[in-house]
């Protein structure tokens, strides 16, 4: 890491380790490999991979599911054992809320939901892991990027939010037919007896019911990518402080505690939030309303 | 923030937990679940019929006992009145008894004096016959018949 000024070392930690094919002009053009910076990152198109995003996601989710899954295992109406009685609390905690947003019934709302919501956690809970630490254990192993928060990389709430928007498309016209879809999307919020003032509203309709749609997985993923891209900059600029002498450090500590200990709730919460709003979403989804 | 491939990674991952957690973390645990609650209903039902039942019985216990110590005071004072009368009908029999043998006794007695004067007078007869006979002989020696006579007296 031989970030110098402030706004290089800020840049540093905010570039992902980013593996793609160099483009024509480049020292490298034609192959691949890890970008060196953001400009390498941008100029790989979309064909590349956040490889940090991707691992630390990937790593994160696969210890929720073995977590869970070694309750899941053992799982009996006897008296449970400490992580068990934690994972059936949360189990619990997410079938309350699934039973009280979604109206319907669906064996995949509850699982979604509580592998939304302890995943998004997860990820967001690597913010809490000071900013330094695992770049610089990566600097060691010769990597020269990595970026540790899965959820301050808008592709992965994209990815996520895409998904469950995909979803959501999907119990639409599952439950309500592709004219009902449709209809809902054209017919609705103005509605005439008269045909031709009717059809002259479709267009209006439209436009205001894709809006509504669409809205739906970009704030899903921006309301999360936005927090924790905060949140993880306000980190990174206490962390500049530490350069700053031993009083401004030592105030930086306090800062970094304090921020740190508020930002529990905010992992929480926006992994609360992207659960619920998925509920709600499908629930919207799969109810007929008129 | 420029979109990649890791869009599409994300959301491969994102399918594949999804699936994984549907197929083999949640069904398991919700089903320890429902079956833990199933049986702590069951034991509380079981806790509140027990609770009944033992209610119940300590009424019958109850009940039990009353109707012992009723029975009980019955069965003592017929036992008293029955020994009394038992005492009264010994005390009959005894009288009785006791009337009856001093009748036996008392015939028995008689029948001894009877039987004593019958021999008595036998004997006297016998004497009489036999003094009779040495004062007949003493005709003949005076002073015998003397000695005779005192031997008779002493004799009676």
């Amino acid at each position: 890491m031989s970030a110098t000024t402030s706004a290089e070392y800020i840049k540093h930690h905010l570039t992902n380790l980013t593996y793609g094919k160099f483009p024509e002009g480049h020292e490298h053009a034609g192959h691949w490999g890890f970008a060196h910076n953001a400009q390498d990152a941008a100029s790989f198109g979309f064909w590349s991979i956040n490889v940090d995003s991707m691992l630390f996601s990937i790593v994160l989710g696969v210890l929720f599911l073995g977590l869970f899954r070694m309750v899941a295992k053992a799982a009996t109406a006897d008296v449970p054992g400490g992580w068990q009685n934690f994972v059936e609390w949360v189990v619990e905690f997410i079938d309350d809320s699934v039973r009280g947003s979604f109206s319907g019934k669906n064996a995949l709302v509850a699982p979604l939901a509580l592998t939304i919501f302890i995943w998004i956690f997860l990820m967001n809970f690597m913010d809490l892991i000071p900013v330094d630490w695992l770049p610089w254990l990566a600097g060691l192993l010769g990597v020269g990027h990595l970026k540790v928060v899965p959820s301050t990389d808008p592709n992965i709430t994209f990815g996520l939010s895409l998904t469950v928007f995909a979803l959501v498309l999907y119990y639409s016209v599952k439950m309500k037919g592709v004219g009902g879809f449709v209809g809902e999307l054209t017919l609705m919020p103005f509605q005439s007896n008269n045909k031709l003032v009717q059809i002259l509203f479709i267009p209006v309709n439209f436009l205001l019911e894709a809006v509504t749609l669409i809205s739906k997985p970009v704030s899903l993923s921006l309301r999360l990518f936005g927090n924790m891209y905060a949140g993880e900059m306000i980190f990174i600029l206490i962390a500049l402080m530490y350069g700053g002498g031993l009083v401004l450090g030592t105030f930086g500590g306090l800062l970094q505690l304090g921020w740190a200990i508020f930002h529990i709730l905010i992992i929480t919460l926006q992994a609360f939030i992207f659960m619920t709003l998925t509920i709600v979403y499908l629930d919207m989804a799969s109810q007929e309303h008129h | 923030m420029n979109f990649n491939a890791t869009l599409i990674g994300q959301s491969i991952t994102f399918v594949v937990f999804v699936w994984f957690c549907m197929k083999f973390v949640w069904p398991p645990i919700m089903a320890a679940l429902t079956e833990r609650k199933a049986k702590i209903a069951a034991g509380l039902a079981a806790a509140d019929r027990g609770k009944h039942e033992q209610e119940l019985a300590e009424k019958k216990a109850a009940e039990t006992l009353h109707q012992a110590k009723q029975q009980a005071a019955e069965i003592i004072a017929r036992a008293e009145k029955r020994a009394a009368e038992i005492v009264e009908e010994s005390k009959n029999d005894a009288v009785a008894e006791g009337n009856r043998l001093k009748a036996a006794a008392q015939a028995e007695i008689e029948q001894e004096v009877n039987r004593a004067r019958e021999s008595l007078r036998g004997q006297v007869v016998e004497l009489a016959t036999a003094g009779a006979g040495r004062i007949l002989k003493r005709e003949l020696d005076a002073t015998a018949n003397d000695e005779l006579i005192k031997d008779l007296v002493a004799r009676i």
